[in-house]
């Protein structure tokens, strides 16, 4: 039985020394979808990424995936099943080459990650995937040069390229646009949509254009609860998602 | 570029071969143990990024067991290195699970107080000579055929070839298992765990068990590195297990370059160098190295072979525009 919602969080809640960031959340994500979670700041979207990928363990409530409760595994356990975040800053690796930072991806299918004996030519069969990757975000040019150098457009790229390196089920982007210029906005966006054809992803994002070009569904967070949940036109209209917004994000 | 590597390393292990002959002998051998322990360090530091200032711990340690062992139960040099390895890398393990969750200076001073620990054993224990330590440890047989005690007198000078071969070969082998260990799929993966931990979790890397693999890899390394420098010496004593030696073997590493395959290498001839140049100056020595210390962090702050890197590679970037 496959499950309708590839993510499901039954009463969520996340309390920070009496501070409730995340309090009773039931956010359920479609599979194949775009699901965007917006809201002002401080709202605790970023706290529920962390809750999902288990950077952070919930006070109480369960996280469902695929119809199974994942609330206590460890974070690499929720990577392996394909579950994959990008972080809010950017999440490269900025002393390893483009190429390198793709292929560490990549590598750990390969099971060798303890393997200390082993010379790095055992690597080398990665390399055209790792290419192909890299390609995929317009980035094969620079494979050999340092991360360090890359515009920050080009290192956001580099982390999705990273991210889709091990075929994630579901993708959490922590504001993939943010920071950027037009000309960059335009480009991720576009990336965005194509890398979301055969999976699902949850993104943080601020930029309202960029939400409602991208998602399908929208959830509106405020103050660690869900104030409003659907699709772009039906939530910008809700009375109450404007006046959270007012003198915010839309001053 | 690899053929200016192949040229390096051989330039470099020719210059190893006909050292004894220029000069000291048993000087050349100090700068190779010291130089070995400095690139287990790094293998920690440098390329997984945990601090650690606890090093002298498996240092010392491993020289205890190996001087105990070699003097007392008549085992060859050989495999009295060997087990002074893997005892450390068995005290690398426990001080790993005790440590490898924390980040940082709580790293740092969490093996400081476990190194502290072995320090006072080293003190207390009935086998290991107190405050003078183990002396008159045998050289012994290598295999039990060759005698690395030997001395042989070529042109008036005496040269200990035999022990010299055999710590050159402990070198030899020890740098290569670092040196594969850093560029091995493992290393790949230290690295990006040094670059940015969270990412690495995101992953999928169980980076505790990864970091304690490095840990008990850079402690084992560690213990070769003090266990030959017992049979060289004839002698493990209380300054190998002090925190004295886990500050210098910090220190060698920065001012070669934190990082680079060969900066520990040359870190570690700078300063054995330098004490061993200013003996003569009794406890000034320490503020000189200090004050060299200083100059060499203002002046390089990569060490010195992190700048001569960071030089070809700007001269590379400017030479493709």
């Amino acid at each position: 039985m496959t499950a309708e919602y590839i993510i499901e969080t039954r009463e969520l809640t996340k309390e920070f020394s009496g501070f409730m960031a995340v309090s009773g959340v039931n956010l359920r994500v479609k599979k194949g979808s775009i699901h965007a979670l917006i809201g002002p700041n401080g709202a605790g979207k970023t706290t529920v990424f962390n809750l999902l990928t288990k950077f952070l363990s919930p006070s109480s409530g369960n996280i469902l995936f695929n119809g199974v409760d994942i609330t206590h595994e460890k974070p690499a356990d929720v990577a392996l099943r394909g579950i994959i975040r990008s972080f809010q800053i950017s999440a490269v690796f900025p002393k390893l080459s483009p190429f390198e930072n793709v292929r560490v991806a990549l590598q750990r299918r390969l099971g060798t990650s303890y393997h200390f004996w082993k010379p790095s030519s055992s690597l080398d069969v990665l390399a055209e995937r790792t290419l192909e990757l890299l390609g995929s975000v317009g980035l094969e040019e620079f494979a050999h040069h340092h991360t360090e150098d890359l515009a920050y457009g080009q290192k956001r790229a580099l982390e999705i390229a990273t991210t889709l390196a091990l075929e994630p089920v579901l993708m959490l982007l922590d504001e993939p646009t943010q920071g950027m210029g037009a000309e960059d906005v335009g480009k991720i966006t576009e990336l965005v949509r194509k890398v979301a054809e055969n999976r699902t992803i949850l993104m943080v994002e601020h930029n309202l254009k960029v939400v409602a070009s991208l998602a399908d569904r929208i959830t509106v967070l405020q103050r660690g609860s869900i104030l409003a949940e659907g699709e772009y036109d039906e939530v910008s209209q809700n009375p109450q998602v404007m006046e959270a917004y007012m003198g915010s994000a839309h001053a | 570029m690899t053929s200016v590597n192949r040229k390096l390393w051989t330039a470099l292990f020719l210059l190893g071969m006909v050292a004894p002959f220029l000069l000291y002998p048993v000087f050349v051998m100090q700068l190779l143990c010291f130089a070995l322990f400095a690139c287990a360090f790094n293998l920690l530091t440098g390329y997984t990024g945990l601090l650690s200032f606890g090093h002298a711990a498996f240092f010392g340690g491993a020289a205890y067991i190996t001087g105990y062992l070699v003097k007392n139960t008549g085992l060859t040099p050989e495999l009295g290195v060997l087990v002074g390895t893997l005892a450390a890398g068995m005290m690398g393990y426990i001080f790993g699970i005790l440590t490898i969750r924390r980040q940082g200076i709580y790293f740092a001073m969490i093996t400081l107080a476990l190194a502290q620990v072995v320090f006072f054993i080293a003190l207390k224990s009935p086998f290991t000579g107190g405050e003078d330590g183990l002396q008159d440890i045998p050289r012994g047989m290598f295999l039990g055929l060759i005698d690395l005690g030997h001395t042989y007198h070529i042109a008036g000078k005496p040269l200990e070839l035999n022990l010299y071969y055999f710590v050159f070969a402990v070198f030899c082998l020890g740098f290569w298992i670092i040196h594969r260990a850093i560029h091995s799929p493992f290393g790949q993966v230290l690295k990006a765990i040094r670059e940015n931990e969270p990412r690495a979790i995101s992953l999928g890397y169980k980076v505790e068990r990864l970091k304690l693999l490095a840990f008990v890899l850079s402690a084992s390394l560690a213990g070769t590195a003090g266990a030959t420098k017992s049979i060289v010496f004839q002698l493990a004593s209380l300054t190998d297990v002090s925190w004295h030696i886990s500050g210098e073997v910090i220190l060698m590493t920065l001012l070669g370059g934190l990082g680079t395959v060969l900066g520990p290498v040359v870190g570690a001839f700078t300063v054995v160098t330098l004490q061993s140049e200013l003996s003569a100056l009794g406890s000034w020595v320490m503020v000189v190295i200090g004050a060299t210390f200083v100059v060499c962090v203002l002046a390089f702050r990569r060490g010195f072979v992190g700048e001569v890197l960071e030089k070809i590679r700007i001269r590379a970037i400017k030479h493709n525009e």
